[in-house]
């Protein structure tokens, strides 16, 4: 077998290849790469919500639940954040994994019970009503800490974080104030799974988490960029001025 | 902002962002609480973001952002606690203190909270005042225990 390079890898970073079994397939990967990576490379189909190809497993969703070891002593983990190991027996829809799964959306379900992913990738796996107690009927956050994590690890200034504790548990900017730290660049609403991240944008100005951010123009065609903050935040990663951010990508 | 206050909390530290439980506990201990300020600056010198500092602030309940009162009333609500009658002690400190569990006497003198387990499931139901322990807790002994402190 030839092996792949996917995408999805830093490839430099990883081990040598292993040998293991998944779904009764043996396939060869790379060490200590996440079990959902080698699955999917492999063309298993694992669901995931809170799993980005840019960001750091956190395992926060529990969606990607795989069954790992040999009859009866089998073990349900996380496929997100397990490493790939040598002779490693993987069953990625076994009866417990899919009716774990089905637990999960169904936990999810009575969470958000409006929101749309959620309500289809419930019904994908036959879950159409949840045994639960719904708390806020129109919550739409799942708080997979996708937003969080982008905006720490991707955009590297890190203005929201996670607020409290479960059952209160909420995706916030420190003391639920104006945050100084953000610029503006939407990376969390965009990122967002179920867009439920307020963020609107009238006359240059977006607004989201609360703050107002004066949109830049392009120098050269006039149509709006991004915030201002971006920019120079830009600016000071790259170490370039920042009027070299002021032409926009069609403009250049 | 009480910076000298501040800055003999920090020196007993190394600075690393690994401190900062141990920094926001000795805050804590000293303030009552974590007053916004002193985390801005704790941010600046751990080099840790402010929102994680936030995060771990409103994820522990040893910590609080509003002030404390005086003395730190822990009831035990953990599953032996719970089962040995817990809720009725706490149901009788609130009423005696005249606050609800998670808030702070008018006085500020007694701050009553419910807690997970205090690990000493053997003597349950157990309160805490402060660093004591107070085993086999009745609704008979609160007014004795709570004298102690008045």
């Amino acid at each position: 077998m030839v092996w792949k390079i996917s995408d999805e890898t830093a490839y430099d970073t990883l081990g040598d290849e292993v040998r293991l079994t998944i779904n009764g397939v043996t396939i060869r990967a790379p060490q200590d790469q996440s079990l959902l990576v080698t699955a999917r490379q492999n063309g298993f189909e694992i669901p995931t919500l809170c799993y980005h190809r840019d960001l750091p497993s956190e395992g926060q969703c529990r969606l990607c639940v795989v069954e790992i070891g040999e009859h009866p002593r089998t073990q349900i983990v996380n496929s997100c954040t397990y490493p790939t190991q040598a002779g490693l027996v993987v069953q990625t829809h076994s009866e417990t994994v899919v009716q774990s799964r089905r637990i999960v959306l169904e936990l999810l379900l009575a969470r958000t019970p409006k929101a749309k992913l959620i309500q289809e990738l419930a019904a994908a796996h036959g879950v159409y009503e949840s045994r639960f107690k719904t708390d806020d009927p129109e919550e739409l956050c799942i708080l997979c800490g996708l937003c969080v994590r982008t905006c720490r690890e991707v955009v590297g200034v890190s203005a929201i974080s996670m607020k409290g504790r479960t059952p209160d548990k909420q995706v916030a900017t420190p003391f639920m104030e104006k945050s100084s730290a953000c610029i503006g660049c939407g990376s969390c609403a965009f990122v967002c799974p179920t867009n439920v991240i307020p963020y609107t944008e009238k006359d240059g100005i977006r607004t989201i988490w609360g703050r107002d951010f004066e949109l830049q123009a392009c120098n050269v065609c006039g149509n709006y960029i991004a915030p201002k903050y971006q920019l120079e935040h830009w600016a000071k990663i790259t170490g370039d001025p920042v009027e070299t951010f002021c032409v926009c990508r069609d403009c250049r | 902002m009480d910076l000298p206050r501040l800055e003999t909390i920090l020196s007993r530290y190394e600075g690393e962002s690994a401190d900062l439980i141990p920094v926001l506990q000795d805050i804590q201990d000293a303030y009552s609480y974590l007053p916004k300020e002193e985390l801005h600056v704790v941010s600046e010198r751990l080099q840790v973001p402010l929102t994680q500092i936030y995060s771990v602030a409103t994820f522990f309940k040893m910590f609080s952002l509003i002030p404390k009162g005086k003395h730190q009333i822990k009831v035990c609500t953990g599953t032996t606690c719970h089962l040995k009658g817990s809720h009725r002690v706490a149901e009788s400190l609130s009423h005696r203190l005249g606050v609800e569990v998670g808030y702070t006497t008018k006085d500020m003198q007694f701050s009553l909270d419910t807690v997970g387990c205090l690990g000493s499931c053997a003597q349950a139901p157990v309160m805490m005042v402060d660093d004591k322990y107070f085993g086999r807790t009745t609704v008979d002994k609160v007014p004795k225990i709570l004298k102690l402190y008045k």
